[in-house]
């Protein structure tokens, strides 16, 4: 294995990781202001991803299309929380799962009525085609490494809403105490509101700038979904420093283990029951990552103040 | 008797007499489809052990559906070609030994994931089981021995001693059979003294701790039990498909089992009987207007859960006496 092959997966596992925080993001807000757990996250992950491969594949221009998969997402979010959502934050967390649950199977349903089976493709914009030297040799896209500019963008983007501005330090209000916040005279329904679809257009955003790297088809979200809860959990479910940790971390873990399990076993087995060994415990590396972490932490890295 | 359990009584003997008319009827798809009902009821009334009497959440009961699966297809793989397993066991086309099998690999893996899952609760808990699930699923799908992403066929039916279960009611009968045993298990677990604990957890554990029960131990029985039984579930529905894939542990089999629970009515004896069958009957009448089924299901199941949380037992027979 040469250096700047190590290098590249390391990219690569960084920008697994980039991805997962904007979703394990906006899971990990809506978990903590409102107490509630979203398995429809996944599906706004999709819409997102589905708005900016039509409005691309429409106007031509991927930019629109990234705003398009930033609307699309956002205002799917408000729709759910005001019809659906806002029933569910006084019920336990197996209403939460079901009613969720069941918005996943309406929007697959209804993502495969309105676009079809056949899955939509999504050209890389010319201005982020090509590709950066690397130390030691190598090649690296330059989208990708766009991708994880825009993820630290939009940590700090967060960081910055939450700690410096109006809306941060109601939604950090609305973590410790829901009912004070509403007693002092904050419309708390609108609060939850824009919270939800600010959650909802990361997941967006994470789907339209996904939807250039592979396929955007229905049930693309599900995968990613129970990515982004395995590192809410390893993080500390509520605390948006914990999902951007716990990200980089399943992102670098999943992606380097898939590389260098096999070739450590090599070591050991001969080299055919090595690759196969190797690749069937290099996808359960994250769920074992996850099981030592809560073994020494239930409450995840960084738990957030109950 | 109450209202409930004369519902309870019309469902079993409606479950039971379904087949036969459809028998009489020149219909044996019906029958094909009163089985499933009864396995799917099967492997909820399971799960209803963990989540119903103990208020565990398991978003993962698939990762024990689909072991019970695998038993039952690598088992019969194992006798059909004569090649002998780990250990060197041989194979077996023996239902009563697949079950045994069965219970007890999911039982293990139970313990496992109970051990470390059961330190946490609430979301963590729905999450964990879930990723613990979701573990066994990439598992089935990356080992290439027993077919990997395509599955696994069971060549012919297990066997069961004095039975040709190759017959579609006798195939039913045995899964029924099967079904009532573990309703009336989880009948007497609900009233016996480790029962009467194990709702006492759910209500309120620190409570129970107070007055010097340990809620893990009991938690950590339950979700085994609770494991074991929708293992056999597995096994049976392997055994009905003559077929096991990755799909049988995909983590919307955990949501289904869990959909079967509330359609039919959370902490009811019958109510996993209830949904499974709503749910088979849904998934067959809409299925056959229309490719869109899924879609329905979630405005149904939304329905329910926002207005309707009683399931359909609750509709009938009111809402459940005691919390």
């Amino acid at each position: 294995m040469t250096f700047a092959l190590a290098i590249e997966q390391l990219l690569n596992g960084v920008q697994l990781g980039v991805m997962l925080f904007l979703m394990a993001a906006g899971l990990t807000l809506i978990f903590g202001v409102m107490g509630l757990i979203n398995l429809a996250h996944g599906s706004l992950y999709m819409v997102g991803a589905f708005a900016c491969a039509t409005v691309a594949a429409f106007t031509g221009s991927f930019w629109l299309g990234l705003v398009a998969s930033l609307a699309a997402s956002a205002a799917a979010g408000a729709l759910i929380e005001i019809t659906v959502i806002r029933r569910l934050y006084a019920r336990d967390h197996l209403d939460q799962v079901l009613a969720t649950f069941a918005l996943i199977l309406i929007f697959s349903e209804g993502m495969r009525w309105l676009f079809g089976s056949f899955p939509l493709y999504l050209d890389i914009p010319p201005l982020l085609e090509g590709a950066v030297a690397l130390p030691g040799g190598g090649q690296y896209p330059l989208y990708r490494l766009a991708i994880i500019l825009a993820g630290a963008l939009v940590a700090l983007g967060l960081y910055g809403l939450i700690s410096r501005t109006r809306l941060g330090m109601r939604i950090r209000a609305g973590e410790s105490d829901r009912e004070m916040i509403a007693a002092l005279g904050v419309d708390i329904r609108t609060l939850y509101t824009l919270v939800f679809a600010l959650g909802a257009a990361l997941a967006g955003f994470a789907g339209g700038m996904v939807g250039a790297l592979q396929s955007v088809q229905v049930g693309m979200g599900e995968p990613v979904l129970i990515l982004a809860f395995v590192v809410i959990v390893i993080g500390g479910i509520g605390s948006i420093k914990g999902a951007l940790i716990g990200a980089l971390l399943v992102g670098v873990v999943d992606t380097m283990g898939r590389l260098l399990l096999p070739q450590v076993l090599s070591l050991m087995v001969p080299p055919a029951q090595a690759g196969l060994i190797g690749g069937a415990l290099a996808s359960m590396l994250i769920y074992i990552l996850m099981a030592v972490i809560l073994a020494v932490k239930p409450r995840g890295l960084f738990p957030a103040q109950a | 008797m109450s209202r409930e359990n004369i519902l309870n009584l019309v469902l079993a003997l409606a479950l039971l007499a379904v087949p036969y008319i459809a028998q009489a009827a020149g219909q044996p798809f019906t029958i094909t489809l009163a089985t499933r009902i009864a396995i799917l009821a099967l492997a909820a009334t399971g799960l209803n052990i963990a989540l119903g009497l103990g208020g565990l959440v398991s978003f993962g009961h698939a990762a024990f559906f689909g072991v019970g699966g695998y038993v039952a297809g690598i088992l019969s793989s194992h006798a059909f070609s004569g090649d002998p397993m780990l250990f060197g066991l041989p194979g077996s086309k023996q239902m009563l030994v697949v079950w045994l099998v069965a219970m007890g690999t999911a039982g293990l893996l139970g313990l496992a994931i109970g051990v470390i899952s059961l330190r946490t609760s609430g979301v963590y808990f729905i999450m964990i089981t879930l990723a613990f699930a979701q573990m066994v699923y990439y598992f089935a799908m990356s080992w290439p021995a027993y077919g990997g992403e395509d599955g696994l066929s069971i060549v012919v039916r297990n066997q069961f001693p004095g039975v040709n279960t190759m017959r579609p009611m006798n195939f039913f009968m045995i899964c029924y059979g099967v079904l009532l045993v573990g309703i009336v298990l989880s009948a007497l677990i609900r009233s016996s003294r480790f029962g009467a604990a194990l709702q006492a957890v759910r209500q309120n554990d620190v409570r129970v701790a107070a007055v010097g029960i340990s809620p893990m131990p009991i938690r950590l029985t339950a979700f085994v039990l609770s494991a074991m039984l929708t293992a056999v579930a597995g096994a049976l529905y392997a055994d009905l498909n003559r077929f096991v894939s990755p799909s049988m542990l995909s983590w919307h089999m955990s949501g289904e089992l869990i959909v079967l629970i509330i359609l039919g009515g959370t902490g009811r004896l019958m109510g996993p009987v209830a949904g499974a069958a709503l749910y088979v009957i849904f998934e067959h009448l809409l299925g056959g207007l229309t490719e869109r089924w899924q879609f329905f299901l979630g405005l149904i199941l939304l329905a329910t859960v926002l207005f309707a949380r009683g399931g359909l037992i609750g509709l009938i027979a009111g809402k459940v006496r005691h919390g």
